[in-house]
């Protein structure tokens, strides 16, 4: 597998929007965790792992990554 | 403050009925000689509709509010007459960019495709587009501009609306079979039938000020999140003509509105977004906190709403004025037949559903823009910070930058009045979306699809497929064949189409499909124009 940045998802704005709307009345706190378990979610979904570690570089450094 | 533009005064005068102080019933009476009311006097004119046309007012909007106008109120405007002005001292523009921080994150090209009439976007201060309107209304014998008239108060009964009316000379009533109520977002009108209007409100402020500046800044749209030199808030610069720029800046909740119109607090944002040595003059200013809301009927009896009276959309997007003339484009031939009893009645409330539907869809857009410009909580600025530094390196993180969806009309994809396909075509136009225009040639002279078409329902032919004009009662369809009474040189028309040999498609007065085939059948023809005017 390899990473996918180009354009992937079919309603950006319609995800975009269920996104957000999932934390709007979550604490920072709430919000944090919620990304978190999201994350690990989504990781388990891409199981590869040379993938999930340049998802992980990409995450903490764009500029550098590209 | 500089002005580059002289606001025009226009005459009061005491109407006949008001000075005999005889109650005269009118067809119809519009409120309200904003954009959406001037554009509906001209469309109903042009359908043969004597019109009256309130407003309070004896001028144009004053100071600037709409700015971009897109390509399909560009074509309502050129069915009527009136866009040749527009485009000539309109901008023209396709590139927009994104700014986060120090950055440029993302570039768009509106991409025109050739091949079109009008532009895709052109920018214009709203008093020009309104004087321009006013201008066009003048030269029709159907149009009956009343400045300095305030409605006040508006019952019915049966299919009489009495309006009473206060102008410089007292109060006095008219009745009228019809209203279309234009006047804006604050609609006395729709209090007047307590119709419910909601939506969100954004807690935010924004300034919004027009400079005069020669600089030599391209024709673009720049959209700043988080600038350098507006910290934590966005930022607009967008050209306008005579030298004008609209700059937008996002103020917060907590801003002071009467400060921040203060030319002392602006002119510094102003120098620290265009640099100190940039020669300005400030022309005018206003904070506006923005809504997106919607009237829950756009009917109520005979009071018809349309443009902001009915929707209210925040300005990215450019949305508002945009889509309130396409409410006109979907009413005026409506009203038409069901006025000359060609139609039935109930015709009136597929306005509702189709509009409606638009404005939920204007809406939508304009809600979601809104709510990435500003997010709600710490929580979505997080994520939108994220799109906004993956965007600049990233491909799948370009279009989830929101700055505004630029206004794009909304096909009538469910409407009552459309005909389902039967067969399979490959292009973008389908039942209940508007006609894409084409070059033609008409006797030998170049000219425009959109142009041959609008004045009733059109059977478009490709080919030479045997059609004749068809007709329910007295609305007929009236055969527009290519290859005979327009030729199509370039196969733009063809394409855009998939006009293969036999195809025929029965278009709507506003130039929207309603229904097509592969050949022509006199029955089914029959059948869907019925349709397409409420199942007479
Ligand atoms: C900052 C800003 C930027 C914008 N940018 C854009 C843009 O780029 N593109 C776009 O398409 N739209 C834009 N809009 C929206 C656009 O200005 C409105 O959608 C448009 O003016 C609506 O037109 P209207 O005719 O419905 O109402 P209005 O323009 O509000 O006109 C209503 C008229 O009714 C009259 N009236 C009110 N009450 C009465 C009464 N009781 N009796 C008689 N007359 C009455 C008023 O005097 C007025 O003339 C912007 C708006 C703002 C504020």
């Amino acid at each position: 597998m390899y990473l996918n940045l180009n354009r992937n998802l079919a309603d950006p704005d319609g995800f975009y929007e269920y996104l957000v709307n999932s934390q709007r009345h979550m604490n920072n706190e709430e919000a944090n965790r919620m990304n978190a378990r999201l994350v690990l979610i989504l990781c388990n979904q891409v199981g590869d792992m040379d993938t999930l570690k340049a998802a992980i570089d990409m995450a903490s450094d764009p500029k550098k990554a590209m | 403050m500089f002005q580059t533009y002289q606001y025009p005064e226009f005459d009061y005068q005491q109407s006949e009925e008001q000075s005999a102080g005889q109650v005269a019933r009118h067809p119809v009476v519009v409120i309200g000689a904003g954009p959406i009311g001037l554009t509906a006097a001209l469309d109903f004119a042009q359908r043969g509709i004597p019109t009256v046309v309130l407003d309070d007012n004896n001028t144009v909007s004053i100071g600037s509010r709409a700015v971009c106008y897109a390509k399909r109120p560009l074509e309502i405007w050129d069915r009527l007459g009136c866009a040749d002005r527009m485009i000539e001292k309109g901008v023209e523009w396709q590139i927009g960019k994104v700014f986060f921080k120090d950055d440029l994150a993302y570039t768009f090209d509106l991409l025109p495709e050739d091949g079109h009439k009008v532009p895709a976007f052109i920018n214009l201060q709203q008093y020009y587009l309104e004087e321009y309107m006013i201008d066009a209304c003048k030269t029709s014998n159907l149009i009956d501009l009343r400045w300095k008239h305030k409605l006040i108060n508006l019952t019915q009964e049966g299919d009489v609306v009495t309006l009473t009316v206060e102008t410089p000379d007292g109060v006095f009533q008219m009745e009228a079979d019809w209203v279309l109520a234009c006047d804006g977002a604050n609609s006395d009108t729709r209090k007047m039938v307590g119709a419910g209007f909601s939506g969100q409100f954004f807690q935010d402020r924004f300034l919004i000020a027009d400079i005069i500046m020669k600089a030599n800044f391209p024709t673009e749209r720049w959209f700043w999140f988080d600038p350098p030199f507006h910290r934590g808030q966005s930022a607009l610069l967008h050209k306008q003509c005579d030298d004008v720029w609209r700059l937008d800046f996002q103020l917060g909740w907590e801003s002071d509105p009467e400060e921040e119109k203060k030319p002392e607090k602006i002119i510094p944002r102003v120098k620290a977004m265009l640099g100190d040595d940039v020669e300005f003059e400030l022309e005018w200013a206003s904070v506006y906190q923005f809504a997106c809301r919607r009237i829950d009927k756009f009917r109520y009896g005979r009071v018809l709403f349309a443009g902001d009276a009915a929707h209210q959309v925040s300005p990215f997007g450019a949305r508002g004025a945009n889509t309130g003339v396409q409410d006109i484009d979907n009413l005026a031939w409506k009203l038409k037949l069901v006025m000359d009893g060609d139609a039935p009645e109930s015709l009136i409330d597929s306005y509702h559903e189709e509009r409606a539907f638009a404005a939920d869809d204007n809406l939508l857009n304009s809600t979601r823009s809104t709510d990435f410009i500003t997010p709600k909580n710490e929580a979505s600025r997080r994520f939108r910070d994220a799109v906004l530094d993956l965007a600049e390196v990233t491909e799948f993180a370009k279009p989830l930058v929101n700055s505004g969806r630029l206004s794009a009309p909304t096909p009538y994809q469910d409407s009552s009045l459309n005909t389902a396909d039967e067969s399979s075509f490959g292009c973008k136009v389908a039942p209940g979306t508007c006609c894409t225009d084409a070059p033609v040639e008409v006797k030998g002279k170049d000219g425009w699809f959109l142009n041959q078409i609008g004045e009733g329902f059109t059977l478009l032919v490709f080919g030479d497929e045997d059609a004749s004009d068809i007709s329910v009662g007295n609305v007929s369809a009236r055969v527009l064949r290519v290859g005979d009474d327009i030729e199509d040189a370039s196969g733009t028309l063809a394409e855009r189409y998939d006009g293969q040999p036999g195809t025929v498609y029965l278009i709507r007065p506003d130039q929207h499909v309603a229904a097509r085939w592969r050949y022509f059948n006199d029955n089914k023809v029959e059948a869907a124009l019925k349709t397409a005017i409420g199942g007479a």
